[in-house]
């Protein structure tokens, strides 16, 4: 697994060479009222790698994901994409929201959850067509959900509505994936499912960054990570990154230190 | 008489009636679908209560300019405005106090209307505003409308109904996951106001046929009513225009064939037939449907479990699981399964082995993922991958 990683990593530095970060996020703060939920954060993410964003409930973590991505806006900060403005960029990036955020008794099928992928290709007025049904049953094969698709999405379980989720992503065909706690409440088939997903993503030169909660798992599916708790603690390689005394400022007195040990020992 | 307003036949004024609540009637099930869908239903009943002071004041301001103070065209742009002043503040109130939306609205629906109340009864007292009949824009009254006042409301109507099936893509998809219509560049508030947009130009629309205080129920009723017969939000969006469109004909055309009918509260009264039918009979969300498909799965599962109890010489407790059999004649009175219940208990008792073996093989996962403990496999399966199933079978046995 290590292997695979190392050498996507090598292909991000030479195969995009100048754009060699995929996303460069500077001086980002974002606040709900008059508390600040993240404060200047800069964030850099290569191109081709797989990174996880780490942090305690409450630390801003989807909020970062949001705001660099304009769904919110921040109160200041701007981020680039492949070197560009996002406005120029945004049909390169993929969004996958927090399961929980939508009402899956919404009256509409799987398949046309995975359509609205390609809405900035349909845009108003072109017909969805059979080369578009094509896509979206392409990507929900990807995720081993294309059995499914004239269910209405209430039918599914937690695990099966996140790889919808994960298919309408796929559909857009964008470079960049962002994904918000992709594993939160799903079983572990699925799990298994959405991180070979994501590391085929990466063999082919994707960049893929997620919202992830389980310590346990960040060195086995990541190789980057951006650790958060309203500023910025860390990032970098996991190998670099991912140590105990991070995870202590990250998480301060909360983080167990049972698996603070667990981690010195292995650092 | 009704069916003589069915076709048609009952003079110039009936028709112009009818035809106009038709596609009034269209336009408000398409439109209202959005909002029924934004789970924003309420929203509609703030702008339309917040039409009645521009109603008032377009009264006044037209008989100052020395005009005729009925003139319709002249009081629906009134009422557009201060409807729009409404959502406006409903917007306003949610995004910068900590007023919740519900409250926002119940908040700005009655000091509309009370300004308008207001309005109304001085204008009452004036000698011009005796005879104008403002009130009859409350609950609609469509005696004495004029082919302008129809033609003004079906070019209204069909332009809003344009206007929707245009935008009928980013309201969906605004409606089912805004945060992900943000990340593809889409502009959610503006979206947001343009479905209230068309919302409100409905319900001025509607004035003068409906009247503001029931032209809610032709928003909402409509998709509420579409909802039980499909799962696909366009389908919703059809079925509600649809549905919209046969309450304002029929109800036009009921109020059209007896003297003193009201219009806008029999248009109501029979979008609300048309729920009442779907709410019960309606094949895919009806209630009716789903006691049917309850009872024919409680039979499925009985059935199932009794079969395996038999196959396993377990006794059955349950009094209907034993009715069951004995009706299909596999068990005796007495409990003790025929020839025809040994048979089908084992063919049970297989496919569950069956399926218990499948579900442990990773090459059907996809198969394994439509498990219920009920179908039978030989129903998923064909007659090769059966075979190759039952030799795994058996050499798992030996």
């Amino acid at each position: 697994m290590k292997k695979t990683s190392h050498l996507s990593v090598l292909q991000g530095e030479t195969g995009e060479g100048l754009a060699k970060n995929a996303l460069a996020v500077r001086g980002l703060t974002v606040s709900y009222g008059e508390k600040p939920a993240v404060f200047s954060v800069d964030m850099t993410v290569e191109a081709g790698s797989m990174t996880a964003i780490v942090g305690p409930n409450g630390a801003g973590k989807s909020t970062l994901l949001k705001a660099v991505l304009g769904v919110i806006n921040p109160l200041s900060g701007q981020t680039t994409v492949y070197g560009r403005p996002l406005e120029m960029e945004r049909h390169r990036i993929a969004y996958v929201p927090q399961r929980a955020s939508v009402d899956w008794d919404f009256p509409t099928t799987v398949l046309d959850v995975v359509l609205m992928g390609l809405y900035r290709e349909l845009g108003l007025l072109k017909l969805v067509r059979a080369r578009h049904r094509q896509v979206a049953t392409e990507a929900l094969e990807r995720v081993g959900m294309e059995s499914f698709a004239d269910r209405q999405i209430g039918q599914l379980s937690g695990g099966q509505q996140q790889r919808v989720f994960l298919a309408r992503a796929l559909a857009q065909g964008a470079d960049i994936y962002l994904l918000d706690e992709p594993f939160a409440g799903v079983d572990a088939a699925t799990e298994k499912a959405i991180i070979a997903v994501l590391k085929t993503l990466q063999s082919q030169g994707k960049t893929v960054v997620a919202v992830h909660h389980d310590l346990a798992t960040v060195e086995t599916y990541f190789d980057h990570v951006f650790l958060i708790n309203q500023r910025k603690i860390a990032e970098g390689p996991v190998a670099e990154t991912f140590t105990a005394d991070n995870l202590q400022s990250t998480y301060g007195g909360r983080l167990a230190t049972a698996q603070l040990d667990r981690l010195s020992e292995v650092g | 008489m009704l069916w003589q307003a069915l076709t048609l036949q009952l003079g110039y004024n009936a028709t112009l009636v009818t035809l106009g609540a038709l596609l009034l009637g269209v336009a408000a099930g398409g439109t209202g679908t959005f909002l029924f869908l934004r789970k924003r239903a309420l929203v509609s009943d703030a702008i339309s209560h917040a039409t009645l002071p521009g109603v008032g004041l377009a009264f006044l301001v037209m008989v100052a300019l020395g005009g005729d103070g009925r003139n319709l065209a002249g009081l629906l742009f009134g009422s557009a405005i201060t409807a729009w002043l409404g959502l406006l503040t409903v917007q306003w109130l949610n995004k910068h106090t900590r007023l919740s939306e519900d409250s926002a609205i119940g908040a700005v629906l009655s000091v509309f209307f009370g300004a308008g109340v207001v309005l109304l009864t001085v204008i009452q007292t004036m000698s011009q505003g005796r005879q104008a009949g403002l009130d009859s824009l409350l609950l609609g009254s469509t005696a004495g409308m004029l082919f302008s006042d129809a033609a003004m409301i079906a070019a209204g109507g069909a332009v809003v109904l344009a206007l929707a099936l245009l935008f009928r893509r980013p309201m969906t998809l605004v409606a089912f996951d805004a945060n992900y219509a943000a990340a593809n560049g889409l502009n959610v508030s503006r979206i947001d106001l343009l479905t209230m947009g068309l919302v409100l130009a409905v319900t001025v629309v509607g004035l003068k046929i409906v009247g503001l205080i029931l032209i809610v129920a032709l928003l909402i009723i409509p998709p509420v009513t579409a909802r039980f017969w499909t799962d696909r939000a366009e389908e919703v969006w059809l079925i509600s225009g649809a549905i919209g469109g046969a309450a304002g004909y029929l109800g036009a055309a009921i109020s059209a064939s007896a003297p003193n009918l009201p219009t806008g509260p029999i248009i109501v009264l029979v979008a609300f037939a048309l729920f009442t039918v779907s709410l019960f009979f309606a094949p895919a969300r009806g209630a009716l449907s789903s006691v049917l498909r309850h009872r024919r799965f409680q039979r499925h599962v009985h059935r199932r479990q009794g079969l395996l109890a038999l196959a396993n010489g377990l006794p059955i407790y349950e009094r209907y699981t034993m009715r069951l059999l004995s009706q299909e004649g596999l068990i005796r009175p007495d409990g003790v399964a025929t020839k025809i219940g040994e048979r089908q208990a084992a063919s049970a008792m297989q496919d569950e082995h069956r399926w218990r073996l499948l579900r442990e093989m990773p090459a059907h996962e996809d198969i394994a993922a439509r498990y219920d403990g009920l179908s039978g496999l030989e129903t998923i399966l064909t007659k090769d991958q059966l075979r190759d199933l039952d030799a795994k079978l058996a050499e798992g046995k030996t």
